[in-house]
């Protein structure tokens, strides 16, 4: 086992080497990088020509790269390969790019000084500089650092987004999702925000940045007091806006999640998912199979979730006043919403939806609930002006130096080449954990097993890029109904079987547990299956 | 407490020992049985039907584990690598090379197959290699790096390995030779149509692929390693670096020979596994079946039946003594890119009253063929290439006995491509309802 590996990581093969294309296409995306990474330490006089000149080559550099790798194939599967390459196994430069892209994090949330941010009001210099033509020419406004990463985020899911549906050309699930991801990433998440910035210029609004497809509890500051000042001082729109915020939380996104599972947004619409499908592609293999990082996926993602619940609960706590004259909404009114809410959820899954939950979940639930409970007793009992023992404020700054710059950015995004593409949806992302909850106990969505044809090759398990042992499910003929599953469909795509389909149906006969259909004659089968 | 030995830890066997511990921990009063897979190649279960993504850089060898490690240990079943020699029936006693013996109450012979050589000069070559075990992926990945140690590789042999080596080659773009004996790309299980569509499928990547031809000889240098082979018909001497030989595989009993197990090709057993001799048992690649069920060969070396006989066995072993009897005939394959999938029985000439309908997409890689019978109507089985089946509407329908125009009609429900694909099945539709059955080769 040993000596394979050593041997065809030593010796490699001419295969993967780069061909000329796919050369040229990567010295001229480096030259792209390489005016980018000049631009820190010099102002460049002709801004637009350089910034012009520096996505153009990147975007070119990636364009001339894919065709490379894939234009002159046959359509079908392209993983030849994956497993010898420096980058895509762990290797010398995916070491390299993981250490670049976690310092990039690391300047970008800690340090946006060295990105050449101006402190205290003064005119920024450097990279971010750079930017401002683009910035002036969407907003009206100079660049920000997260105008700087925010436009390289969208390139890097347009180009790699290309990369992506020259290598699935003949699979139209793929396609679609991805022209979906790249949509709503350059429409909702980049355009609409910097073009609704361009209304505050009038005094009659002053709307907070808001990508409208990203929902709470992803957006964690969308109940910051700063944000519903600002929906609520601009208007009829920045109140259907705040309004179309809540709605998509408590009722847009259940019912699309009925429908058609969590994928119709962590791989069709979310930001997060898109750059992980596009950018992460090349590293969907490295995410961890083993039971033991399920077991740490499931206790992680729910505390974030918990975490995220106190502390936004906590925030509009604070925000909201006393007085039931001024507001119908006050402190007290929504303190009981929110812990009945808690209380009809939590009774409702343990009276219904028991027997759907593993031991660890219930334990889970009912000790997560217990402490909420308990910080609410704690509250009504107590005398502290703060909700839950700390002040929100603090919670707040936790959460976001924490979960929203620490794990979802360092770790999430930075790591991508060590520990895979999908690091933040599975072991992070609150957003992810509410929906594959809902996923796992009320939708028409799963994964269908084609009978007894898979033959455990473990295909579909090595590219999940969630973790999920596929094939643990398939070999046994059972359809996979997983909370975790973004419904990417790659591991449908690889089976070299055709035994895997993403599908919505009927509630009805979702999780067939029974073992059908291996190929014995029926009167086998019922032996197998008696209990 | 009782002894199972299971000699091979393939699929066959890892389903017997698995389906044995599930019974044996269920069933009261059946708690004390000891199992004990015994294999040489590999100290846990693999997936054979995966080694090829591992040259081809898919996955790695770990990959085609379907279980953790630690799931031995934890369902109680021991491993133990070893090679058995012989078998000593009377006491109940096997011998491994290492010297140790083994005991048993009951013994599964799951031993899988070997490659075949068919005593060709040359065939022991180094660089001369199968494409079963596990060390054969080692000795590819040994021969046959990259392109620079390898110039060329000939395959031997036509059939599901041979087209599996050559797409593994073509990853490294490795120059093959395809040495095919029949005249087309696995006639003698695939009708002529679809035969012809792979043998295109071939050739658009690049491999040379010669049909109609047999290996001469495999001729070497002077450190005993390949150079070249030569072609029976044409005395044509191809330069080569590696020959891997996929003609077919056969039951790898050769360590039982004179033990009293009644041997033919196979470990000969009857419908319930059963050897000649009491308390042992066949399952898999290995066995061969003295009654074989309707259409079926005597020895099925598939992984589906392997997994059949191993749940079958187990039933057998924990009390609940029942026949092997497989439901509907059914199989996959891929080849290169295109997808194969079969439910029933499709002949590659039509049997006696039946016929084909042939339905082809003008891009030259889809296409399904449906046998039926020509006087009752009913539908025996269908081949799909490039477009995904439902397998469990096919064995609903096969055990309804459904017509060849309902199932057409119908085609829509048993579809499994992925969403948004597009559809075939009015077009199907439109071709069958003008067709006239070829009825002239009766």
């Amino acid at each position: 086992m040993e000596s394979i590996q050593q041997n065809m990581s030593l010796t490699g093969d001419t295969s993967n080497h780069l061909n000329p294309l796919q050369k040229i296409g990567t010295a001229i995306g480096l030259f792209g990088l390489a005016i980018l990474t000049f631009s820190l330490i010099n102002t460049f006089n002709n801004k637009m020509l350089w910034l012009t000149i520096a996505l153009a080559s990147i975007t070119t550099g990636v364009f001339i790269f894919s065709k490379g790798l894939y234009a002159n194939q046959i359509e079908g599967i392209k993983n030849n390969g994956v497993w010898f390459k420096s980058i895509s196994k762990r290797g010398f430069w995916a070491w390299v790019t993981g250490i670049v892209l976690t310092g990039f994090y690391i300047v970008l949330y800690f340090y946006p000084q060295y990105l050449g941010l101006g402190l205290n009001g003064t005119k920024s210099t450097g990279l971010i500089a750079l930017f401002d033509p683009l910035s002036h020419l969407l907003s009206g406004r100079p660049a920000s650092q997260w105008f700087v990463y925010g436009t390289l985020y969208t390139v890097a899911i347009l180009i790699f987004g290309y990369k992506f549906l020259l290598k699935y050309r003949h699979n139209r699930y793929q396609q679609l999702r991805t022209v979906s991801v790249m949509f709503f990433q350059l429409g909702f998440a980049f355009l609409i925000p910097e073009f609704m910035a361009r209304l505050n210029e009038s005094p009659n609004y002053n709307l907070p940045y808001y990508d409208l497809k990203s929902i709470w509890p992803l957006n964690y500051y969308l109940f910051d007091s700063w944000s519903i000042n600002g929906f609520l001082s601009s208007g009829t729109l920045g109140l259907s806006l705040l309004i179309f915020g809540v709605l998509s939380i408590f009722v847009i996104s259940p019912i699309l999640t009925y429908k058609y599972g969590k994928r119709w947004y962590c791989s069709w619409v979310c930001g997060c998912g898109a750059l992980a499908e596009t950018a992460g592609d090349a590293f969907r293999q490295l995410s961890s199979k083993k039971l033991s990082a399920w077991k740490i996926e499931r206790w992680l993602i729910h505390t974030v979730l918990v975490f995220s619940v106190i502390m936004t609960t906590a925030l509009v706590y604070t925000y909201l006043g006393s007085d039931h004259s001024k507001f119908w909404l006050t402190r007290s009114v929504f303190l009981l919403s929110v812990g009945l809410f808690l209380t009809v959820l939590f009774t409702s899954v343990m009276i219904f939806k028991r027997n759907e939950l593993g031991k660890d979940a219930r334990y889970g639930a009912i000790g997560y609930f217990v402490i909420i409970a308990a910080l609410f007793i704690m509250h009504y009992t107590g005398t502290t002006d703060h909700v839950f023992l700390i002040k929100s404020s603090s919670l707040r700054a936790a959460y976001g130096l924490y979960i929203g710059s620490i794990f979802s950015g360092v770790v999430g995004t930075g790591f991508y080449p060590i520990l895979g593409n999908r690091v933040w949806c599975r072991f992070g992302c609150p957003m992810a954990a509410i929906l594959g909850f809902q996923q796992r106990m009320f939708s028409k969505f799963r994964i269908t097993t084609n009978g007894g044809q898979c033959i455990s090759c473990g295909n579909c398990s090595t590219y999940c890029e969630m973790g999920i042992d596929v094939r643990a499910y398939a070999q046994k003929g059972e359809n996979i109904v997983r909370s975790s599953c973004v419904g990417c469909g790659i591991c449908a795509a690889v089976c070299p079987r055709g035994v895997l389909k993403l599908e919505n149906d009927s509630m009805e006969g979702r999780i067939n547990t029974n073992e059908i259909l291996l190929g014995n004659d029926v009167d086998l089968m019922n032996l197998v299956n008696r209990k | 407490m009782e002894d199972i030995v299971i000699i091979g830890n393939g699929i066959s066997g890892v389903t017997a020992a698995r389906h044995i511990r599930k019974l044996s921990d269920l069933s009261a009063g059946n708690t004390g049985k000891k199992i004990t897979l015994i294999s040489a190649e590999t100290d846990y279960f693999f997936s054979r039907t995966a080694i090829m993504y591992v040259y081809m850089g898919h996955m790695t060898f770990e990959h085609t584990q379907p279980y953790e490690n630690w799931f031995w240990q934890k369902n109680n079943i021991n491993l133990k690598n070893g090679y058995v020699t012989t078998v000593d029936t009377k006491n109940k006693m096997l011998y491994l090379a290492d010297g140790d013996t083994m005991k048993y109450d009951k013994l599964i012979i799951a031993t899988g197959s070997k490659p075949n050589k068919f005593g060709w000069p040359g065939q022991d070559l180094k660089g001369v290699m199968g494409m079963y075990h596990k060390q054969d992926l080692e000795n590819l990945e040994t021969h046959a790096p990259n392109n620079k140690a390898c110039k060329r590789a000939v395959i031997v042999g036509g059939g599901l390995i041979g087209i599996e080596l050559a797409e593994m080659l073509n990853s490294r773009n490795i120059p093959v030779t395809f040495l095919v004996r029949e005249d087309s790309f696995w006639n003698n299980i695939l009708p002529e149509g679809e035969s012809a569509m792979i043998n295109r499928h071939i050739i658009n990547h690049h491999i040379d692929l010669r049909l109609g031809v047999n290996l001469k000889e495999i001729k070497a240098d002077v450190n005993g390693q390949v150079k070249s082979v030569v072609i029976q018909e044409t005395g044509e001497e191809i330069p080569c670096d590696v020959v891997g030989l996929t003609a077919g595989v056969s039951p790898n009993i050769d360590f039982l020979k004179d033990t009293g197990i009644n041997l033919g090709r196979g470990v000969k057993v009857n419908r319930f596994l059963e050897t000649n001799i009491p308390d042992i048992y066949a399952i898999g690649d290995c066995a061969e079946q003295e009654e074989p069920n309707e259409n079926r060969r005597p020895i099925e070396a598939v992984w589906y039946t392997g997994r059949m006989m191993g749940e079958t066995i187990a039933q057998t072993i924990c009390g609940n003594r029942i026949a092997y009897n497989p439901g509907h005939w059914f199989n996959s394959a891929k080849f290169f890119d295109i997808e194969y999938q079969t439910y029933g029985w499709v002949f590659p000439t039509p049997k006696a009253d039946h016929a084909h309908f042939h339905w082809k997409h003008p891009d030259d890689t889809k296409c399904i063929t449906i046998e039926y019978d020509t006087i009752t109507n009913i539908f025996k089985g269908i081949n799909t290439f490039g477009i995904r089946l439902r397998h469990e509407v096919f064995d609903r329908w096969l055990t309804e006995e459904r017509s060849v125009d309902y199932v057409i009609q119908n085609l829509a429900e048993a579809n499994f491509e992925p969403e948004f694909y597009k559809t075939y099945e009015t077009e199907i539709l439109e071709v069958f309802t003008t067709y006239t059955p070829d009825l002239t080769g009766f």
